[in-house]
């Protein structure tokens, strides 16, 4: 059971506040994803919720036990870093059996626990090697491994994956959900990265500055953003937000239109503009337009195989019931 | 473009090398040749090298004039409890400062740095009266002491930079697996620390074996170390080197073959953090 509460949580580094007062309620077997730009505060948060940190103020309750003054070794949550943090001194088995044996379990059931993490986690072959010996993510591995073990209430993941390349990135990313689905325990993630927000996540949590922008699903957060922030962060490419006479035209002070909400054609259209920059995706193709009278530069979703080239005019019309108004603030207009 | 270096150019540096070497080894070489001179060839000119008659007269003259055992025994008393009180301080003090840093923390290292720029001699005075006043002139208790405190800021500098490489996020890994403070300390921290505790260790037991201030100014009989045995073969003992020689073999023995076998570590304790 990990259900947790944040009730008014403030962190201060000395004069510097980095959270201003926060509530939050993450329910039991949730997959949450706090995500942001660098610096918003949600690394902190997370330490915060560990018990890395200490709150300024506020409260904190895990399965409904105020636990905002218990040290991060009783709270019994489980945390995967950035960095691995695995013990250089110990091997793969003791690794992943150190939060076993500072619980005081017998050997027998330390073995067994070890040996179906590492069954599940493909680390069966590796167990006697130390932590040096393996890749980035073997080493991820065993972080991960030494989180379930204990069969946490909730794990805790800060930016796990952002070492690693690429393709192990996407790899790494199915198998934290998958192991998310088979536990069904809590999850906070902290990531910089909405891709990995958007495709993981059972609710997203925006952060900037500390402040909670959003909380929703992925495809709320899509659909509906609430406010400018959101609607340029959430989504890839990003959301056009267009200014000026197109958006008074629409009772709006901005109207952001997203690249995939946009159709293409080289005959006609209600826009039209020069062909900039073209990425093939190959299955897509993302046409960054100039010379629209609508922005400096708009970004558009074709077909992969349409064959447009740099300089090429185009016309373009967007499908105005995915269209998002906001005010000058730039908060949403419903 | 990696540099290249010529079979030539190697040659010559190695055998500039081996002349450094051979020059700093030198006067441990001579000293140790010395000793087994007659006190004639040990002063004759030209100076003698290899070809001498061989004797082992000076290390028989020597024991017999001085009870070398309890130099020793004084010298691993001093050289080992300083080490020994001196990181049952160094440790707690340098694993706060790296990982429970202060906005005080640096300059606190930096003034503790600062003592050792003192010249000795400065505080001879007020330490020779507060002997005086504890009655611990001539005792190996207090000598321990002395020395303990003038080397304890190297080796709190020492641990500090060694701790500092540990990261944080390991102790918090730590933390979160359910370990206390003992535990975190205990089961990760130290071992992790360990070559940098020994390096520690072995340099701080080097210092205080060669220590030769404190030693000769705070002893007499009774608690003089190794320092203090040679010393007495120097200056009244008037022009008996292949005596002085041998009591000075004798003396840097033990360490030398300590240093010998643990020079790797002590190398690596030394440029630690200089390379990665």
């Amino acid at each position: 059971m990990g259900q947790i509460v944040l009730d008014q949580v403030t962190k201060s580094f000395g004069d510097m506040t980095v959270i201003p007062p926060l509530d939050l309620t993450i329910e039991d077997g949730e997959f949450t994803v706090f995500v942001g730009p660098s610096g918003c505060g949600k690394s902190t948060l997370l330490r915060l919720i560990a018990g890395l940190e200490d709150v300024t103020s506020g409260s904190i309750l895990i399965d409904g036990k105020e636990s905002a003054d218990i040290p991060p070794a009783k709270r019994g949550l489980a945390m995967v870093f950035q960095s691995y943090a695995l013990y250089p001194h110990m091997t793969v088995r003791k690794n992943i059996a150190f939060p076993l044996r500072m619980a005081n379990m017998s050997r027998e059931e330390q073995d067994r626990r070890v040996q179906k993490a590492a069954e599940v986690l493909n680390l069966t072959d590796y167990l006697d090697r130390r932590p040096g010996q393996l890749s980035g993510g073997q080493r991820q591995r065993v972080a991960i491994g030494r989180a379930i073990v204990r069969e946490p209430a909730a794990f805790l993941f800060d930016e796990p994956l952002s070492n690693l390349d690429a393709a192990l990135r996407v790899g790494m990313r199915l198998e934290i959900s998958e192991l998310h689905n088979r536990l069904e325990t809590t999850m906070i993630y902290v990531t910089h990265d909405q891709v990995e927000a958007m495709t993981m996540a059972d609710r997203i949590v925006v952060l900037r500055a500390g402040h909670i922008e959003q909380v929703g699903t992925p495809l709320e957060l899509y659909r509906n953003p609430r406010n400018l922030f959101v609607a340029g962060f959430i989504g890839s490419p990003k959301m056009n937000l267009l200014e000026g006479a197109m958006a008074r035209k629409h009772n709006a002070h901005t109207i952001g239109i997203r690249p995939e909400h946009i159709t293409v054609s080289t005959e006609e259209g209600e826009w039209s503009g020069v062909v900039g920059v073209s990425e093939h995706l190959g299955s897509d193709t993302f046409f960054h337009v100039h010379d629209t009278g609508l922005a400096d530069s708009v970004t558009v979703r074709a077909d992969g195989e349409l064959d447009i080239r740099h300089g090429d005019r185009i016309y373009m019309t967007p499908r105005h019931e995915r269209m998002h108004k906001f005010d000058e603030k730039g908060h949403r207009i419903a | 473009m990696a540099r290249t270096v010529t079979a030539q150019r190697k040659a010559i540096n190695t055998g500039v090398a081996w002349v450094i070497g051979l020059l700093i080894f030198f006067p441990i070489l001579w000293t140790l040749l010395t000793s087994f001179k007659t006190e004639a060839q040990a002063i004759a000119d030209p100076p003698v090298w290899f070809f001498f008659d061989w004797t082992l007269e000076n290390y028989r003259v020597v024991q017999e004039r001085s009870n070398y055992t309890r130099f020793l025994w004084n010298s691993i008393y001093i050289a080992g409890g300083s080490t020994i009180l001196g990181m049952l301080v160094a440790i707690p003090a340098a694993w706060s400062m790296a990982f429970v840093p202060s906005n005080q923390t640096r300059n606190i290292l930096l003034w503790m740095l600062s003592t050792k720029m003192l010249p000795a001699v400065g505080v001879l005075y007020p330490i020779y009266l507060i002997f005086i006043q504890l009655g611990l002139l001539d005792s190996r208790f207090g000598l321990t002491i002395v020395i303990m405190l003038i080397n304890l800021p190297i080796m709190v500098w020492m641990l500090y930079t060694y701790f500092k490489e540990i990261p944080t996020e390991i102790l918090e890994a730590a933390r979160m697996d359910g370990a206390g403070l003992r535990e975190e300390i205990l089961f990760v921290l130290t071992p992790m620390a360990i070559p940098g505790i020994a390096s520690t260790i072995l340099l701080n037991v080097i210092l205080a074996w060669n220590e030769a201030f404190w030693t000769l100014n705070l002893t007499a009989a009774r608690a003089a170390p190794l320092t203090a045995f040679i010393a007495s073969y120097s200056s009244p003992e008037g022009l008996f080197y292949a005596k002085l020689s041998a009591a000075s073999t004798m003396a840097i023995a033990p360490i030398l073959i300590l240093g010998w076998f643990s020079q790797k570590q002590l190398v690596r304790g030394l440029t630690f953090g200089a390379v990665k």
